[in-house]
């Protein structure tokens, strides 16, 4: 396949992803006293104990409050501080919504928001936890930046431009072991796609730890099929990098999303409204389709949900066939 | 108080109270019943115990206020402007389509004002995480907070209220403008705010109760806060929701309500006489 960037040693063993957050986060407060860390009970699953560990005075823990958490991140933030809160992603975002959005966004506060182990990710917590809507609920808000790396390369790239970006975000953040992707040289933007590789048949845009790994399984098998995928790792939901996404969609003529998520308000919406007005080509949605989550492996949960590689290599078929079969009915026309 | 002291504050309550309603009146319509509750408590924050610069309203050394209960804007607009943050004139642009003085307090266009706030719950949230804040960056400032019956039924106000005491935040010093009186009714009939002092007593919390419009038992409760060493203090008010408009008092129909010419000009004539008798008083109390 035309890889355009260098891939991770296939190797190489799995990183948790909540390990390189709390890393990430101790080193950043180390060259900066601004930054301190908030949690609503559960610095343990965010991955954050090394930095209450390192920095008690600058963790703070409000317990099983997430409304106030957020709220009082605005306060920190009011102080010249940057919090990052954080919790699960169901939480962050549904629970803490109107504190986020007026507190946080309104109050056009520095509030860096975590929400942890989105969608199927949540696994044995079930439905209860499982959030397929949160990028849905995040995108309405003006000016926010919203951001899902898919590995810890990306992660460590991208979570400093975070910080230091003045302005409230969301970051989605998969906690678990997860597929290394990119080698460790590889440099991320705040607001870049970034193009893994390149092909004529149609565009893969995919976002985060799960999906990004499916889409280029899914690009390899179709390569050996005769299908030609570009794939690109939309890192950053919102702002969306337009212009690469229509770029692409003139080059290939058809764009499949994959997002674990909701169809509706996420990646695959996003991406729906750009090209509904700047360049309407074929486009297919995998995600989830109008449904709650529910409990299991997320394997399991990720066929269930068709968030696989087989599914995309089928909606990538079809796809590429409904284009050819437009290029046809236009032709006859 | 020194009685010279005690005096000035009532005649800035007495100008606050007439400044507030003319920037009502001047519009027709607005929050008229949680402005006029809580002007003493504003007076005595900004006219005597608040570290504050109009000249430089954002510097790092100063006290910090949160008014959560957001809808009081335009009594606060009244203070900061009779302050110097911003030029009288201001006032009447309340409102208005494109206007720095919106209903509820936005610190992004209003100069002075510390926290933006609106939905009802979120400030005490906020003024906790200044009073951590500047307790992490060795500031001297106190947050100081006020908030309103309809603040105390959210629960996001008894998450702070938590959290304020877990973290011992002797710097934070919270108002309840106690009016008992909310948007549907009293809140007697709407959601009872009943053992007030003891539910924010075993939250940790120093907790004292006083007339809300009494400057001098407000000044003495706030003293003491100030003097608190351990605990966050919170002042229960007792407040009469529209006070200074008589016809209107503790009416719960007041909480937004047209204010037209006339009811303006009867504010003003019972202000006149209760500065007369203010004056009266003082001629007394000199030799």
């Amino acid at each position: 396949m035309n890889y355009v960037i260098e891939r991770a040693a296939q190797d190489e063993q799995q990183p948790e992803m909540r390990a390189v957050y709390g890393e990430e986060l101790v080193r950043l407060a180390e060259e900066d006293e601004r930054i301190v860390v908030l949690d609503a009970d559960l610095m343990r699953a965010n991955g954050t104990v090394c930095f209450r560990d390192r920095f008690p005075e600058r963790t703070f823990d409000l317990g099983v409050a997430e409304a106030n958490m957020v709220g009082v991140a605005a306060g920190l933030s009011a102080t010249g501080l940057i919090p990052f809160p954080a919790s699960f992603s169901c939480f962050a975002a549904r629970r803490t919504f109107d504190q986020f959005f007026l507190s946080a966004n309104y109050a056009r506060q520095n509030v860096k928001l975590t929400g942890s182990d989105p969608g199927v990710a949540a696994a044995y917590n079930g439905g209860t936890h499982m959030s397929f809507e949160d990028l849905g609920l995040m995108r309405t808000i003006p000016g926010i930046v919203i951001c899902e790396p898919a590995d810890p390369v990306s992660l460590r790239s991208l979570l400093p431009q975070i910080a230091f970006r003045r302005g409230s975000s969301y970051l989605r953040l998969h906690r678990k072991p997860v597929t290394p992707i990119y080698a460790p040289s590889e440099t991320f933007e705040l607001g870049k796609g970034k193009v893994l590789c390149e092909g004529s048949d149609l565009t893969i845009i995919a976002a985060g730890a799960i999906l990004v790994a499916e889409a280029i399984a899914a690009a390899e098998l179709l390569e050996e099929k005769g299908v030609s995928a570009t794939v690109i790792d939309m890192h950053t939901i919102k702002p969306l990098d337009e212009d690469l996404l229509v770029r692409w969609a003139r080059t290939t003529g058809a764009v499949l999303t994959a997002e674990n998520h909701q169809v509706q308000g996420g990646l695959g919406s996003a991406v729906a409204e750009v090209l509904g007005e700047h360049c309407p080509v074929p486009h297919i949605r995998v995600g989830v389709q109008d449904e709650f989550g529910e409990v299991g492996t997320q394997q399991y949960l990720q066929e269930r949900f068709g968030l696989t590689a087989e599914n995309i290599i089928n909606q990538a078929r079809r796809l590429v066939e409904k284009k050819t079969g437009t290029h046809r009915e236009r032709k006859g026309a | 108080m020194k009685t010279e002291d005690l005096r000035m504050l009532k005649e800035k309550a007495l100008d606050i109270r007439r400044l507030t309603v003319e920037e009502i009146a001047h519009l027709g319509i607005g929050h008229v019943g949680g402005c006029l509750s809580v002007i003493e408590i504003l007076v005595l924050l900004y006219y005597r115990h608040m570290t504050h610069d109009p000249a430089n309203p954002s510097r790092e050394d100063r006290d910090k206020f949160v008014l959560s209960k957001g809808h009081a804007g335009p009594a606060l607009y009244a203070v900061l402007a009779d302050r110097g943050f911003f030029p009288k004139d201001l006032l009447y642009t309340l409102n208005q389509g494109g206007t720095n003085l919106p209903s509820h307090c936005d610190m992004n266009k209003t100069p002075g004002i510390d926290m933006t706030t609106g939905s009802l719950g979120q400030g005490l949230s906020a003024a906790v995480g200044m009073a951590l804040g500047h307790r992490l960056k060795n500031l001297s400032g106190r947050v100081f907070a006020l908030i309103g019956d309809g603040d105390t039924n959210e629960g996001q106000t008894w998450e702070a209220a938590m959290s304020a005491s877990m973290y011992g935040l002797s710097n934070l010093i919270a108002f309840t403008d106690y009016n008992k009186m909310q948007i549907d009714g009293p809140s007697e009939k709407i959601m009872r705010l009943d053992l007030l002092q003891e539910r924010w007593e075993s939250f940790g919390w120093f907790t004292q109760r006083v007339d809300g419009h009494d400057l001098d038992a407000l000044d003495g409760a706030l003293e003491r806060a100030c003097a608190e060493a351990k605990r966050p203090s919170m002042i229960i008010a007792d407040t009469v929701k529209g006070k200074g408009i008589p016809h209107i008092e503790n009416d719960y129909t007041n909480h937004n309500m047209p204010l037209t010419r006339e009811d303006a000009e009867k504010v003003y004539a019972w202000l006149d006489r209760c500065e007369s008798e203010l004056e009266e008083t003082n001629r007394e109390v000199q030799p």
